[in-house]
């Protein structure tokens, strides 16, 4: 099973998607333009300060809002590895999917984790974080297709050729 | 096993007998609708990416520009251009600048027992109508656009029995805001929120919609109030037939039932940031405010506007306040015309807007700067949602809206 580990950035409960991409940056004329301001209501600082491989630790409902593509885009865009949340809103946890952002699940992690933390994700099984471990679920197997595609529109390529 | 109204509309658009919660099922969408938030970059994807760009069936889309209408920067103009164009092209119905997209949806398409999806979050509301409306994002859109279909996860249905009728000044509005509160910002998260019993029956479509729009706010897949006669009468009178009237079965399995007698329901206000912190809007404390808005696909209808005029007649905004009105639809608009109470909004000193999303979308009228406070019937109230990060945005009824842009401060209608 693929394992990776990564530095953690938490952010709480709700965040939610103006708080992702406020409105004002989404007539930038792409995402790279955007990236900078990601967060930027709550944490002008967090998008620079973000690194490749890095991962997002949240409470509970986190992309709560819009269904604004653009969020789960920046995201990916940070290069952040995954988010790991209490629970995920459903249209923005369809975005993410639908760009190969993974996203997973976990009700105990953020309670007990600190910004900076190192954790392991051995992915569909658990996370390792100070000497504890926090079993996960793997995702259904039609979203697992779409993820390890990339994308939906990848998944699509694969699937039926419809896609460049 | 019985089935939910949310589970038969599933079953219908996936052309089987029976759904169950969790089964994950292809569907045929009835309609698929697009604003100017996100089609530019749908349209960039299906000439980039699809290998040979087609649309299944031009005739289930609908373009609709309304979130920044009309155009205010070059780069929005070029968006609007390109849908404008696109739409032109493919021979898919177009709106601009007649109204919210919702709104519109509402008036000239929607009928019970329809799966509808719209890049729109709040697509939710089509259940007005007893249809199963869900918002998604572009590249679900794209796929739905090039394929007809698209793919659910059959949710969960929550149930809201309404009883009993909202005592005078209390509104559809001051209900789900206090329904959202109680269950919270994510109370309702991928479950269908299903309204019934004779307390929905007796409010009107337009009523029910206020209810459906805002289901999101709490998580859900959808909103769907129980389809009756009204559903028909509405239909009737916009030309078009009603659909499918389902109601769940006798022995369709909830999540959860919650009762809620709408005679013990106040007149509420929810705070920044978030949409579930509902208090009693006189508990609110000394709010002084910049601005109100009244409009959006929430709360920008006939009703709403026909509540506010009452309270404004005779009567000036507050010398510090800027009060926003903003029709949700030129239909709307229109009859509020023939009405008289645009006279009486602009004699009042409200500044009537064209129908369009406005205040509520945050980015092309009515913005707010850093410190200022913003009271509104828009649909969120998010940090920076109308403006500046460190702006402050209050939700609360038309009413609680239009006393408070008299009054420069928070203020519920009846304490004028």
């Amino acid at each position: 099973m693929e394992t990776f580990t990564g530095k953690i950035w938490t952010l709480g409960d709700d965040i939610d998607t103006d708080i992702i991409i406020p409105t004002e940056y989404l007539a930038l004329p792409t995402v790279d333009d955007m990236k900078q301001y990601a967060f930027s209501p709550l944490r002008p600082e967090l998008a620079a300060q973000i690194g490749d491989g890095d991962i997002i630790v949240a409470g509970k409902n986190f992309g709560c809002g819009s269904s604004r593509e653009q969020a789960p885009e920046i995201i990916k865009h940070l290069n952040v590895r995954c988010v790991i949340a209490k629970s995920f809103a459903r249209i923005f946890f369809r975005n993410a999917i639908n760009n190969g952002l993974l996203l997973i699940e976990q009700p105990d992690l953020y309670d007990e984790v600190k910004e900076g933390d190192q954790i392991e994700v051995v992915l569909g099984e658990a996370i390792r974080a100070g000497g504890k471990t926090y079993p996960i679920h793997p995702l259904p197997k039609n979203l697992l297709e779409i993820l390890e595609a990339g994308g939906l529109v990848k998944a699509m390529q694969k699937r039926n050729g419809l896609i460049k | 096993m019985g089935m939910t109204l949310g589970e038969k509309i599933i079953a219908r658009a996936a052309g089987v007998p029976e759904v169950k919660p969790g089964d994950i099922h292809t569907v045929d969408l009835d309609y698929m609708m697009s604003n100017d938030g996100t089609t530019h970059l749908t349209i960039d994807m299906f000439h980039n990416q699809v290998k040979t760009p087609r649309i299944a069936d031009p005739k289930k889309l609908v373009f609709i520009i309304d979130h920044n209408i009309p155009a205010e920067n070059p780069k929005t103009a070029a968006a609007h251009k390109k849908m404008r164009e696109f739409a032109k092209e493919h021979d898919i119905d177009f709106y601009e600048g007649k109204g919210v997209c919702h709104q519109i949806m509402y008036e000239n398409y929607v009928k019970a027992g329809q799966l509808i999806m719209g890049a729109d979050s709040h697509t939710c509301s089509y259940g007005a109508l007893g249809a199963f409306g869900t918002g998604i994002g572009c590249t679900d859109f794209l796929y739905a656009m090039v394929t007809g279909k698209s793919w659910v996860l059959v949710p969960e249905t929550l149930r809201f029995e309404l009883t009993g009728e909202f005592k005078e000044g209390v509104y559809p509005r001051d209900l789900i805001l206090t329904i959202i509160r109680d269950i919270g910002a994510n109370g309702a998260n991928y479950k269908i929120m299903e309204f019934a019993g004779e307390g929905e029956h007796r409010l009107s479509v337009n009523d029910r919609f206020v209810l459906c729009n805002l289901a999101v706010e709490a998580g859900a897949k959808t909103g769907i109030c129980e389809p009756d006669e009204k559903v028909v009468e509405f239909t009737k009178a916009h030309g078009r037939d009603a659909g499918d009237l389902f109601t769940s079965d006798p022995d369709a399995k909830f999540l959860k039932v919650y009762h809620y007698d709408l005679s013990k329901i106040e007149p509420v206000v929810a705070r920044p940031d978030f949409v579930d912190t509902a208090v009693p809007a006189g508990e609110i404390g000394e709010v002084k405010i910049d601005e109100a808005f009244l409009g959006s696909c929430n709360n920008g209808r006939i009703d709403e506007l026909r509540v506010a005029a009452d309270i404004l007649k005779g009567r000036t905004v507050h010398p510090d306040v800027r009060f926003l009105i903003a029709p949700a639809s030129n239909a709307v608009y229109l009859q509020a015309m023939r009405e008289g109470l645009i006279d009486i909004f602009m004699e009042s000193g409200a500044m009537v807007m064209n129908a369009n999303c406005s205040v509520c979308w945050g980015s092309c009228q009515g913005v707010i700067g850093a410190g200022e406070v913003l009271i509104s019937t828009g649909t969120r109230n998010f940090k920076g949602r109308a403006g500046h990060k460190d702006s402050k945005v209050y939700l609360g009824s038309a009413a609680t809206v239009t006393a408070s842009a008299i009054a420069g401060k928070i203020i519920t209608a009846d304490r004028l």
